[in-house]
């Protein structure tokens, strides 16, 4: 028995996006891998086809489709093997922050934008000397008259090159209590003093315009103050359930991708005597460990998107999900490649991408040993 | 039993460190990378100090000492660069069966010049379609007056686009009388690179070991001097795996340091490292994590090192090479990946070196036979015949 109900809106929705990404983005993958960039156009063809922020209200352009749609488009955009088009971040995790915290206004100005893919967006929180340990932040907020002074820098900030629009999270220097120094900024490209710094070289995710962005005396109106002030940390604890969530719903549907194409493989493919890799009892019992494993994530993860589409507090599960399906990848990708032998050293087997590309998994979002920190506390251990 | 290393064995290292720290610029090293290139020159200097042929003996200008001290100098390599240590390491790849097989006039006229630095080499063994199973191969020599004519293809050739010449494992007699055994008749062939009818192309591009790009290299009646055999007639299955045993070593010296370097990295940063208010080094966590990187280091360096010592005192066993490349690989894999977590999202930069080692690592494990492959090769040493 399935855990999830998907209905037959949900199934024609995955299939006219499975349709839309045949024709609009695997084609164009491996050139965008090589461009380290995936042009805007393609951005603006997904919003265009309603597939950015399917959840947002019909006032502003959106379908108020619940959170299966979401999960469908995550595990859609896991299947076509590249990072660039990471419409994840921006429909589930930045967009989110401001139609929840956000004014009135701030909605009207953006969220249509948000949602045709005008208006790419990214969030700002990690810093050169604090990644995970988000109070460790430095760059600062100070309070002008009308204006706030943003100063600092911010690294790995994903969708950084192509952003239109970018949370800011910074400290008002002149509150001690660090939980209520952090703030969040709306800043807009083209703001002086907004600049983007190089546009980081990574051992995966190709396509995905990770860069550094820097804030020098940079000058926003205090109306994109995004929330209360000093509600940063708040605003950010109460989205990071679903930030971590989404990364285990994409590390979950890599983990079954990167297998089947791994099952494909070896009972096409034989050795010299014409007996197909799948023939091999070693294989056959690597296969089933990895099936039995990918199969154990599907349940858990699947309750957990069951709990947190019902509004439910899972975040230790969230985490413990982040933790063991992100190491999953990893595992899978390293035992997938073995089967694949020499070939799997060459970039035209597609799980060196994956190998190559899930390894960050693990990283962001909190690393796998903050997720580990966070189950402990809230565990009572 | 004797642990320590001696006076000559402790020079070596400190002048193969020396060298990689002189040479191996890391901004260069990762710009050529991505070219799937290897600096100018690099092979030749290492040449012109003895590093290349060092295991070589001396009637070929070879440094006259063993696989253990060739172990040295990769493992050294490879602590500073695993991309660069183990595409110079791999300058002479398969001329070892010319070394410990060839005769005279052939091992003179080819191998000074593998020492020096001048020539590169590399082995053809592998077909399509074939997998590791070499006891099928397809390539032919035939002799045809003082010369052999080969025709076939074969594939995943490493630096089959720049090396000069090849060692070419090739079905020299035909294969019909039912009952013979299926390893005879293959040869191994020295083929110059820039001879007719040779064609190097599907030039890949890499996930590990990005210097050292796999290749097709085709054959089509290319006319070789019948003294470019290696060894005897009929003998070529043996002395690939012979060879295979002594690279596998190799690899393990080779992920030995991969491993080692990926470790010294993620130490350095971990002691400098703050979050939460302290060093990462001192969140438990973290040492432990250490911990369990510097003991499988430390099992894998004596693994190789027994190995190669093994090797060099002509009691070596295949399933011995197997274990060393398996064990020591998968340290380096799981150092590595560990290294690259400690470093956080700097781990998955390319500008702090680690996720490259792990890329290494990875060609380290599946090149020369992925783990089933090796396991089988212990399961038949270690069983043996059953009645």
């Amino acid at each position: 028995m399935d855990i999830l109900h998907y209905t037959d809106e949900h199934k024609t929705f995955r299939q006219r996006l499975q349709t839309f990404l045949e024709k609009e983005v695997t084609p164009n993958v491996d050139q965008w891998e090589k461009d380290h960039i995936v042009p805007k156009t393609a951005w603006q063809k997904m919003g265009r086809e309603g597939f950015l922020c399917t959840w947002a209200s019909p006032e502003y352009g959106g379908m108020d489709g619940d959170f299966l749609y979401s999960v469908i488009v995550a595990e859609e955009m896991a299947k076509t093997n590249h990072t660039g088009l990471c419409s994840m971040l921006h429909s589930d995790i930045v967009v989110p922050y401001l139609n929840s915290f956000g004014s009135n206004e701030q909605k009207k100005k953006y969220m249509p934008g948000c949602i045709s893919g005008d208006i790419i967006t990214a969030v700002a929180m990690t810093e050169p000397d604090a990644g995970s340990d988000l109070a460790g932040m430095q760059a600062t907020a100070e309070i002008d008259g009308d204006e706030i002074i943003l100063n600092g820098s911010k690294t790995f900030i994903t969708n950084g090159i192509n952003a239109d629009l970018v949370i800011v999270a910074a400290k008002n220097p002149a509150e001690t209590n660090v939980y209520q120094a952090v703030s969040l900024y709306l800043v807009e490209d083209g703001t002086p003093g907004f600049k983007r710094g190089r546009q980081l070289d990574k051992m995966g995710f190709y396509s995905q315009d990770t860069a550094e962005l820097f804030f020098s005396n940079c000058r926003i109106p205090k109306e994109n103050i995004l929330g209360q002030q000093g509600m940063g940390f708040m605003m950010l604890m109460e989205k990071l359930q679903q930030e971590r969530l989404m990364c285990a719903i994409g590390g979950q549907a890599a983990a079954e991708l990167m297998l089947k194409w791994t099952i494909d493989y070896c009972k096409i493919h034989t050795d010299a005597s014409g007996k197909p890799f799948s023939k091999s009892q070693a294989n056959q019992f690597v296969i089933v460990e990895m099936m039995t494993e990918v199969k154990l994530g599907r349940a858990f993860l699947d309750q957990l998107i069951a709990g947190h589409a019902a509004g439910e507090n899972v975040v230790v599960e969230t985490s413990m999900a982040k933790y063991w399906i992100t190491d999953l990848d990893n595992k899978i990708a390293s035992r997938c490649l073995d089967l694949f032998g020499d070939f799997g050293l060459t970039e035209d087997c597609p799980i060196a991408r994956g190998l190559r590309d899930v390894r960050v998994l693990s990283i962001f979002a909190g690393t796998n040993e903050v997720m580990k920190g966070i189950a402990a506390k809230f565990m009572g251990l | 039993m004797d642990f320590k290393l001696n006076k000559s064995q402790k020079e070596i290292q400190k002048a193969a460190w020396e060298f990689a720290r002189g040479e191996f610029d890391k901004e260069r090293i990762i710009e050529l990378s991505k070219k799937q290139k290897i600096p100018d020159n690099i092979i030749e200097k290492a040449g012109e100090l003895g590093f290349i042929g060092i295991h070589y003996s001396e009637d070929v200008d070879g440094g006259g000492m063993g696989l253990f001290e060739h172990i040295l100098v990769c493992e050294t390599f490879c602590r500073k660069d695993s991309t660069l240590g183990s595409a110079l390491m791999f300058s002479g790849y398969g001329a070892e069966c010319l070394l410990r097989n060839g005769g005279k006039s052939l091992k003179e006229k080819f191998l000074p010049q593998i020492v020096d630095g001048q020539l590169t080499s590399t082995g053809a063994f592998l077909e399509p379609k074939q997998g590791y199973d070499l006891t099928k191969v397809s390539t032919t020599a035939e002799p045809d007056g003082e010369e052999w004519v080969l025709n076939g293809k074969k594939t995943l050739v490493p630096a089959g686009n720049t090396a000069g010449i090849y060692v070419v494992l090739c079905q020299t007699e035909a294969r019909t009388a039912s009952g013979a055994d299926p390893l005879c008749g293959m040869s191994l062939i020295l083929v110059a690179a820039d001879t007719d009818g040779i064609s190097v192309d599907n030039v890949s591009q890499k996930m590990g070991g990005r210097m050292m790009p796999f290749s097709d290299i085709t054959f089509e009646n290319v006319r070789v001097p019948g003294s470019n055999l290696i060894g005897k007639q009929g003998n070529g299955y043996a002395l690939t795996q012979n060879f295979f045993m002594e690279n596998r070593i190799q690899i393990a010296g080779l992920a030995l340091g991969t491993a080692q370097g990926a470790f010294d990295r993620a130490l350095d940063y971990v002691k400098q490292r703050e979050q939460f208010g302290k060093k990462l080094a001192q969140f438990q966590i973290t040492r432990h994590k250490l911990a369990d990187m510097a003991s499988k280091i430390e099992a894998a360096r004596y693994i190789t090192y027994h190995a190669a010592w093994c090797f060099d005192n002509k009691t070596i066993e295949p399933h011995q090479a197997s274990m060393a490349k398996m064990t020591a690989a998968r340290a380096a894999m799981e150092v590595s990946d560990e290294a690259i977590q400690l470093l956080g999202g700097y781990g998955y930069m390319t500008e702090y070196e680690v996720e490259h080692f792990f890329r290494d690592a990875k060609q380290a494990e599946i090149f020369q036979g992925p783990p089933t492959i090796q396991k089988d090769i212990i399961a038949d040493s270690i069983i043996g015949k059953l009645k």
